[in-house]
C-alpha cells in the first residue's frame, strides 16, 4: 500500500515540477543570456519523481499488493517474479507510466547533452516537450491512474493475460516506447527550430543522433513484437497487417524517411519542409497509434480496456498538438526558394527524394488500410476489414522501382554526377534477372512478377555486397543497413515462395504422410507448473531423406485467468524453420495439427538486426567523431 | 490569397478527421445482434452448483414466470458491481433468477456468494464455458431475460440502474 501512496504523490509532484519548469523556461526564453540552471535541475527532479512513481508501481506488483487496482487486475500471487515485474507495463496504466518515464528521461538527456545550440532553442524545446509531458500527466492522473485504491482488499489478483507472459514481449514495450516516445524530442525540437528559423545543416547534424536513437529502438521494438507474434500467437507468420502492427510501422516509415531527409539537409541545406513535416508526422503518428489502440476504436490484442473517456482525451490532445504544429509550420516556416529548384536529376539527393515519395506512398497505403474501416463505419455504418491482399497488391509493385533506386542512389554523388562503372551495374542487373529467372522457373507461381520482384531485390543485394569491397568501409553504416534491407526483402520473398503448410487432425498413434515428410503423433504427456498446467504432444517428423525430428508443441491451460494458449514448437535451423502447433478439437480425442515448413525465417530476424546495426554504427561514428 | 488557401484546406481536413474519430468513439463496438432476441432458449443439461445433481433446461424454465439468466464468475470485477442490483431484483417475485457460474473455482464462487449474498434460485455450473457458448454469450457478465422459453432481452456487460428499470418495466 505504501508504494502506491508514494507512487501517486510522486506523480503529482512530477506534474507540479512540469508546470514550474514551463514557467522558468518562458522566463529564460525572454531573457536568454545564460541558461538558467534551475531548468536542468527541475528536469532532473521531474525525472526523479517519475522514476519513484514507476518503481512504486513495480514494487506494488512485486509484493502483490492487491489494494492497488492495477495490480489486482493484472497480477496474481502464483505468477513468477519476472512476469510480476514485466506485468507493470503489460497493462494500460502501467504502460502509460512507462511512456511518461521515457518522455521525462529524453528531455533530461537532451538538456544535458545539447551544448552547442542557442539557449532560446533549448528553452523552447523544453516548453514544447513539457506541454506533451503535462498532457500525459493529466491523462494518467485523470483517466488512468495506476494507483487506484481498492477496498475491501481482494485476496487474489486476476492474473496477467498468459499470451503476454513471454520474454520477448516482456521487453518489447520498453524498447518500442523508447522509439515511439523518442520521436517526441524530434517533434519538440523541430517545432522550436522552425519557430526560431534555424532549420539548417548544423541543426540537422544536431538532431540526427536523436533520430537515429529513436529509429534504432523502433526497429528493434517492431522486431521483438514480430518475433513474439511468430511463436506465441501460433498463426505461423511474422507480420499480419494487424492494425496494431500497422501503427508501429507508420512511425517507422516516417522516421526512416526523416533520417534520409536529414542527411540531405545536413549536406545541402535543402528539404527543410520535408524535415519539419516528417518530424511532426512521426510523433503524431505515434500518438495516433496510441489513440487507435487504447481508445477501443479498433479491437486487437493490445486493446487493454475500452474506455471512451480515455479515447476522447487522447483524441483532443492529439489534435491540439497537430494544430499547434500546423500553426507553427504555416506561420513561421518559409521554404528557401533558391536552393530547392536546383536539383540535377542524376544525383544522390534526387534519388533520396524519389524514394522519399515511395516511402510516403507506402505510409499512405498503411494509413488508409488502418483507418479507412473506421471512417467507413462512421459514415455509412458499413463494416469492412482490410487484410493482407490489400497491402500486398498496393505495396509490392512499387517495391521494384524502390529497390532499384535504393541500389543506384548510393552510387551517385551529391549535386551532380555521372554514373560511374555503368558496365558493372548493368552486368549485375543482368545477373540478378538471370538468377531470379532460374529460381522462379522451378515454382508454380506467376513467373513474370516474381522474377522482376526477386531480381530487383537481388540487384540491391549484389550492389551492396559489391560496395563492401569497393567503398572500403567508407560509409559502412549505410552499406550495412541497405544490405540488411535487401536481405530482409529477399528472405520475405523466398519465405512466401517456398513455405508449405499441412493442416490435419490426428489422434495418438496416427500419422500423416505426403511426398516430403511424415508426421507421427507418438504420445501425450501432462505437466503441472506453478501458474499453468500443460498438455504436451510428442511428434516425430520424418523427412523424405530419412532425417528424424522430434517436436513437442504444447497446450497451456493457465489458472489465473483461465485461458488456454497454444505454444508452438519451432525448430530453427540456418535455412529453414519447422513450425508445429496443436489445438484441441472439442469433445474428441483428436488434435488439430498444423505443420509448416518456413524457409529463411532466421534470416528475416537477422536482416532486421543488420538494419538496426547500421543505425547503431552510424550513431557510434557520430559520437566518436565529436 | 493563395498563401492562406493551403493552410485552411489542411486545417479543414484535419477538423473533418477529428470529427470522424470523435463520432467513431461514440459508437460502441459492442452491439447486440437483433436476431438473438425472441429466439428460443437453447436446450441443455447442466450440473447444479450446490447439490451437483444433473438438471435439464426444461426442468428449470418450466413456469410462465419471467426468468433472468445471469452469467457470472467470482473473478469477474464487473460482476461484483452488478451484484447489488441482482440482490434487489431477487426480492421481486415476478422474476426468477438463475445463475450460470462461468469457468470458476468452486470455493471462490462460494466465498463470493457468502460475502455478497445469493440472489439466485438455482445456480448451474459452466466449468468449461460451453453452456455460455450455447447461449451465444460474449463474456461475463451477461444477462438474458426469458419469458415462455424465449429470450426477451439480452444485456452484455454489467447491469446498472437504467437496465434494472428497463427489466422492471418489461416484467411488470
Amino acid at each position: 500500500m505504501i508504494y502506491s501512496v508514494v507512487g501517486y504523490y510522486a506523480l503529482i509532484l512530477g506534474l507540479i515540477s512540469g508546470l514550474i519548469l514551463i514557467y522558468f523556461s518562458v522566463q529564460n526564453f525572454r531573457n536568454s543570456e545564460i541558461l538558467d540552471t534551475k531548468i536542468l535541475s527541475l528536469s532532473f527532479l521531474q525525472l526523479f519523481f517519475v522514476v519513484i512513481s514507476f518503481f512504486g508501481l513495480v514494487l506494488s506488483f512485486v509484493v502483490s499488493d492487491f489494494s492497488n487496482e492495477t495490480v489486482f487486475n493484472n497480477s496474481h500471487t502464483t505468477k513468477p517474479l519476472f512476469y510480476k515485474i514485466t506485468g507493470t507495463w503489460g497493462n494500460h496504466e502501467g504502460s502509460l507510466l512507462l511512456w511518461l518515464l521515457v518522455l521525462t528521461l529524453f528531455i533530461f538527456i537532451f538538456l544535458l547533452r545539447t551544448n552547442n545550440q542557442s539557449i532560446k532553442y533549448k528553452t523552447l524545446t523544453t516548453i514544447f516537450q513539457q506541454i506533451i509531458i503535462i498532457g500525459f500527466f493529466i491523462f494518467l492522473l485523470k483517466t488512468s491512474n495506476p494507483f487506484n485504491y481498492l477496498f475491501p482488499i481482494p485476496e487474489e489478483g486476476l492474473g496477467l493475460n498468459p499470451i503476454l507472459q513471454d520474454p520477448a514481449l516482456a521487453i518489447h514495450p520498453p524498447v518500442l516506447y523508447l522509439g515511439y516516445v523518442g520521436s517526441s524530442i524530434i517533434f519538440s525540437s523541430a517545432l522550436a527550430a522552425t519557430t526560431l528559423k534555424m532549420v539548417s545543416g548544423s541543426w540537422a547534424t544536431h538532431i540526427k543522433k536523436w533520430t537515429l536513437v529513436s529509429w534504432i529502438f523502433l526497429t528493434l521494438g517492431i522486431l521483438l513484437g514480430s518475433i513474439w507474434a511468430y511463436y506465441e500467437l501460433g498463426w505461423g507468420g511474422f507480420w499480419f497487417w494487424d492494425p496494431v502492427e500497422n501503427v508501429s510501422l507508420m512511425p517507422w516509415l516516417a522516421l526512416t524517411t526523416l533520417l534520409h531527409c536529414i542527411l540531405v539537409l545536413e549536406k545541402k541545406s535543402i528539404l527543410t519542409s520535408w524535415v519539419i513535416i516528417l518530424s511532426i508526422a512521426t510523433f503524431t503518428l505515434s500518438m495516433c497509434g496510441t489513440f487507435l489502440v487504447r481508445s477501443g476504436i479498433l479491437n486487437s490484442v493490445h486493446t487493454f480496456a475500452n474506455d471512451p473517456e480515455r479515447g476522447l482525451f487522447i483524441l483532443i490532445f492529439l489534435f491540439v498538438l497537430i494544430f499547434i504544429s500546423l500553426f507553427i509550420f504555416f506561420f513561421f516556416h518559409k521554404e528557401d526558394q533558391k536552393n530547392s529548384i536546383n536539383l540535377f536529376w542524376l544525383s544522390k539527393e534526387s534519388a533520396i527524394i524519389l524514394n522519399n515519395w515511395f516511402m510516403m506512398y507506402f505510409l499512405s497505403v498503411v494509413l488508409i488500410g488502418t483507418v479507412y474501416p473506421i471512417f467507413l463505419d462512421v459514415i455509412s455504418s458499413e463494416k469492412i476489414s482490410v487484410g493482407p491482399p490489400f497491402y500486398h497488391k498496393l505495396i509490392i509493385p512499387f517495391l521494384i522501382p524502390f529497390l532499384i533506386a535504393m541500389a543506384i542512389g548510393p552510387q551517385l554523388k551529391w549535386i551532380k554526377s555521372n554514373l560511374e562503372s555503368k558496365k558493372i551495374l548493368i552486368f549485375l542487373l543482368f545477373i540478378s534477372i538471370l538468377i531470379s529467372y532460374l529460381i522462379v522457373k522451378n515454382f508454380d507461381k506467376n513467373l513474370l512478377v516474381n522474377t522482376i520482384l526477386i531480381s530487383s531485390a537481388f540487384y540491391l543485394f549484389f550492389i551492396t555486397v559489391r560496395d563492401f569491397f569497393t567503398k572500403k568501409f567508407k560509409n559502412i553504416s549505410q552499406n550495412i543497413a541497405h544490405f540488411g534491407f535487401s536481405l530482409l526483402i529477399l528472405s520475405i520473398l523466398f519465405n512466401n515462395l517456398l513455405s508449405s503448410e499441412v493442416i490435419t487432425n490426428l489422434k495418438i498413434g496416427e500419422s500423416y504422410e505426403n511426398s516430403k515428410f511424415k508426421i507421427l503423433l507418438e504420445d501425450i504427456k501432462q505437466r503441472d507448473e506453478k501458474n499453468y498446467s500443460s498438455v504436451i504432444a510428442n511428434f516425430k517428423i520424418i523427412s523424405s531423406d530419412g532425417k528424424i525430428n522430434k517436436m513437442s508443441p504444447e497446450l497451456r491451460i493457465y489458472n489465473q485467468p483461465n485461458i488456454v494458449t497454444s505454444e508452438a514448437d519451432i525448430k530453427t535451423t540456418l535455412m529453414k524453420d519447422k513450425f508445429i502447433v496443436i489445438n484441441l478439437v472439442q469433445n474428441q480425442e483428436y488434435f488439430n495439427v498444423r505443420y509448416q515448413d518456413k524457409p529463411f525465417m532466421l534470416w528475416i530476424w537477422v536482416s532486421v538486426l543488420l538494419l538496426s546495426m547500421g543505425g547503431i554504427l552510424s550513431f557510434l561514428k557520430r559520437e566518436y567523431e565529436r | 490569397m493563395k498563401d492562406k488557401l493551403v493552410p485552411s484546406v489542411i486545417i479543414i481536413i484535419f477538423l473533418i478527421i477529428f470529427f470522424i474519430f470523435y463520432k467513431g468513439l461514440q459508437e460502441t463496438n459492442i452491439y447486440t445482434p437483433r436476431s438473438e432476441i425472441k429466439k428460443d432458449i437453447p436446450i441443455f443439461s447442466g450440473v447444479k452448483f450446490d447439490s451437483k445433481e444433473n438438471v435439464n433446461s426444461s426442468e428449470i424454465f418450466n413456469s410462465n414466470k419471467f426468468y433472468l439468466l445471469n452469467i457470472w464468475a467470482s473473478w469477474c470485477v464487473p460482476c461484483r458491481q452488478e451484484h447489488s442490483y441482482l440482490m434487489r431484483l431477487s426480492e421481486n417475485n415476478k422474476v426468477i433468477l438463475i445463475g450460470l457460474n462461468y469457468k470458476d473455482n468452486f470455493s471462490n464462487a462460494q466465498n463470493f456468494l457468502t460475502k455478497l449474498g445469493n440472489p439466485y434460485e438455482t445456480i448451474l455450473l459452466d466449468e468449461d464455458g460451453t453452456i455460455s457458448i450455447e447461449w451465444g454469450a460474449y463474456g461475463v457478465p451477461e444477462t438474458f431475460l426469458i419469458h415462455k422459453n424465449k429470450i426477451v432481452a439480452k444485456y452484455i456487460g454489467p447491469l446498472n440502474e437504467q437496465l434494472i428499470n428497463e427489466i422492471n418495466s418489461i416484467i411488470k
